[in-house]
């Protein structure tokens, strides 16, 4: 019999018995959680076409639970910031940030997102940490679809680990007031 | 006008339905819309400064963030733009590569104009079905210059390498297999009753109001004037070809639809003509000031090693002179305004960005209509928020 | 109709025989300089006599030479579209005045043009319905393509000159 062209997804560490399976609860959720990001595009550019096709049939990024795009911050995980952020455009990102529920991830795909790539100009925000904390870059002018379900699954793997208190600590809060943010 | 009985809806910068970043923010009676006012500028970024600063060949990397849907036309623009200050003219082997790749960017442009129209009247079946054969065209860019997207094709003074006999054959396999899916594309929103309906009649413009508003490409095609440059100045030796131009009549959203469609089947056979007639020659004129020496003169021929020393610093300089060289782009007439001093920047490069003098035209085209009708005519409208900032 | 460059030229200097600075036709299209008073009339003539008819502006750019003492310029590309010929008209604006007439109500498609001249380089187009900044952010105190303004932002700090060639 040939070898099963899909991954199972191996349960995480805990203690199974008949009926029963015991493990610790934030690793259910993070399970839970990193198969089933709602990712928010923000797509200014180039690279917004480059994740027209990571979303299309070829590359597919439904695979990975991020099938259902939310528009509204309100109701989004991840922020895929895609494309060049002007300093015009800077005070809507932090905005929409604002506006994310926690726990919330950034995700700055493109060189010109994560630190203003070729455009080093007066008009350009040189990267998008100036404004709101970044989780995950991924380098490249347009960086291919590969590289971002890259980022992506680099993604799930900081959603799967966290910690449960990390939104409440006090190191959490320090980092959002360095950035201005309440 | 505050009236209490006017809303004021913000439509953007971040909405699903405008493709790009740009704002307007609606002054409504309920459905229907009074008035608009734009803003843009969400994402300049400055390309006429920084055309001053970067050497002629580094500003092939700008012009293809301009337009980044169909990358190679605005990058061979400026390269015909530069031969023209240069006073080279390139071989028939060139131009009819160069015809090859523009009408494939147009291809694909045009293709996903068309299907995020139908995305954004519902349609959602059609984009998936079209990106495919955007993927392909991908292939075929990866394997001429080695990037999907952003493509930097081509040289000032023609290109870096041939077609392969691999391009050759996945050009006539995409050539096969596009009609197919155009066919299946149409029937799904071509005499479709509901996107008749939602676009005959939506977002009119009249031909004189169009040309005050200096529309060109499909737009002003669509509202029945017949300009296209690649007929009224025929550059890259379009002439030798013949093609019609689809020229609509009432400058509505459908006819803009379908001036679209048209000329898909237009490139599709421009593209064929061209590939079945290309004549033989070399993929590379003789302009030792631009165009690097292959390496092995470089290892050992002493001038060679000069000129790719003196391009890679960045030492040459252009002629003194001042040219406009206009192209027909996916959107209308992208035009390059070159003034040079000598200098191995340009003194000022101004881009004649097709999508920033339509856009203009909007609250015209889309006052006393309801917002879905807005949604539709933006959208027809292809407005790329890069050309339109630039 | 044939419109060659003398028949185009002839036409301007009878109708504005001083305010025609100077012509040229070596580069790749006539291109005339004008006093910046009669340009609105000058851009008239072109698009509304007969026999002219340059009915489609192309573009309008603005541009900054600090070594001449008019420092500051305008110019305009028009066309002729069944005819396929194009004209280049420039006017030169000095820098402590850079004011000229606007040509919205000869042609729509100058606003936003204007408006990115105007942005740009700080020209003031008289007569223009809503000339604010386009592209930049509104509270940029400068005009930033005029020559003695860099590229970079110079607040920045996260960049290191000299590993970036400056």
């Amino acid at each position: 019999m040939e070898a099963p062209n899909y991954i199972k997804v191996e349960p995480p560490e805990g203690y199974s018995s008949p009926g029963l399976f015991a493990t610790t609860f934030d690793k259910v959720v993070g399970l839970a959680r990193k198969n089933s990001i709602w990712p928010l595009p923000f797509a200014t550019s180039c690279c917004g076409i480059e994740f027209m096709a990571t979303m299309g049939a070829h590359y597919d990024l439904g695979r990975f639970g991020a099938e259902r795009l939310s528009f509204s911050p309100r109701q989004a995980d991840l922020l895929m910031v895609m494309g060049t952020i002007a300093k015009k455009m800077a005070q809507v990102v932090q905005q929409v940030y604002v506006q994310m529920a926690e726990p919330r991830w950034v995700i700055a795909v493109g060189a010109c997102a994560a630190s203003g790539g070729i455009f080093d100009t007066y008009s350009v925000l040189q990267g998008i940490d100036r404004i709101v904390p970044v989780d995950v870059y991924v380098p490249g002018c347009p960086p291919r679809p590969e590289q971002i379900i890259d980022g992506f699954m680099k993604v799930q793997e900081l959603v799967g680990k966290e910690s449960l208190r990390r939104r409440y600590s006090k190191e959490y809060k320090d980092l959002l007031e360095s950035y201005g943010i309440k | 006008m505050n009236d209490n009985r006017y809303t004021t809806l913000n439509l953007g910068p971040t909405h699903p339905a405008t493709h790009g970043i740009f704002q307007n923010v609606l002054t409504m009676d309920g459905e229907r819309i009074i008035d608009t006012e734009q803003t843009i500028g969400y994402i300049h970024r400055a390309f006429e400064k920084i055309a001053e600063r970067r050497p002629y060949y580094q500003i092939t990397t700008l012009t293809d963030r301009m337009n980044y849907c169909s990358s190679p036309i605005n990058n061979i623009g400026w390269q015909m733009a530069v031969e023209k200050l240069l006073g080279v003219t390139p071989t028939k082997r060139i131009d009819y590569m160069r015809i090859i790749l523009m009408e494939l960017a147009r291809i694909t442009d045009h293709l996903i104009c068309n299907s995020v129209l139908g995305v954004d009247s519902g349609a959602l079946t059609g984009f998936v079905y079209v990106f495919q054969e955007r993927e392909k065209v991908y292939e075929i860019y990866e394997l001429l210059c080695g990037a999907r997207l952003t493509t930097n094709v081509g040289r000032i003074g023609g290109f870096e390498r041939d077609f392969t006999p691999e391009v050759i054959k996945k050009i006539y396999d995409f050539l096969d297999h596009l009609p197919k899916v155009l066919r299946q594309f149409e029937k799904l929103l071509l005499r479709n009753r509901i996107f008749m309906d939602r676009t005959i009649h939506v977002g009119a413009i009249s031909a004189e109001r169009a040309m005050n508003y200096g529309f060109s490409g499909p737009n002003l095609r669509a509202a029945g004037v017949d300009y296209d440059v690649r007929v009224t100045s025929p550059y890259s030796s379009y002439d030798d070809f013949d093609f019609t131009i689809p020229v609509g009549s009432q400058g509505d959203t459908y006819d803009r639809f379908c001036v679209r469609q048209e000329e898909v089947w237009q490139s599709i056979k421009l593209i064929r003509n061209a590939l079945d007639n290309l004549p033989e020659g070399k993929y590379f004129i003789d302009v030792p000031e631009f165009y690097l020496p292959p390496k092995e003169d470089v290892y050992d021929k002493m001038e060679a090693l000069i000129w790719h020393f003196k391009i890679v610093m960045g030492e040459i300089g252009a002629p003194v002179g001042e040219i406009y060289h206009s192209v027909e782009a996916a959107n209308g007439e992208l035009g390059f305004y070159l003034v040079s001093d000598g200098g191995r920047t340009p003194y000022r490069l101004h881009f004649r960005r097709p999508c920033f003098i339509y856009y203009q035209a909007l609250p015209e085209m889309i006052r006393g209509g309801v917002l879905s009708d807005a949604i539709l005519t933006m959208s027809s409208m292809n407005v790329i928020a890069g050309e339109l900032d630039g | 109709m044939d419109m060659d460059n003398s028949f185009i030229t002839g036409k301007l200097k009878t109708r504005f025989t001083e305010s025609i600075l100077s012509i040229e036709e070596n580069s790749d299209m006539l291109t005339i300089v004008v006093a910046r008073e009669v340009i609105h009339e000058v851009i008239r003539f072109l698009k509304e006599n007969e026999t002219l008819g340059f009915t489609f502006l192309t573009t309008l750019c603005g541009i900054h030479y600090p070594d001449q003492e008019l420092q500051l310029g305008v110019i305009y590309h028009l066309h002729h579209f069944s005819d396929n010929t194009r004209i280049r008209v420039k006017t030169f604006l000095p820098l402590e005045n850079p004011v000229i007439a606007t040509v919205t109500d000869l042609f729509s498609a100058a606003n936003w043009m204007e408006r990115e001249t105007y942005d740009f380089y700080g020209i003031i187009f008289k007569g223009h319905p809503n000339l604010k900044r386009i592209l930049n952010v509104e509270y940029l105190d400068y005009f930033p393509m005029r020559k003695e303004y860099p590229l970079e932002d110079p607040t920045r700090e996260d960049k290191d000159d000299r590993f970036f060639g400056r």
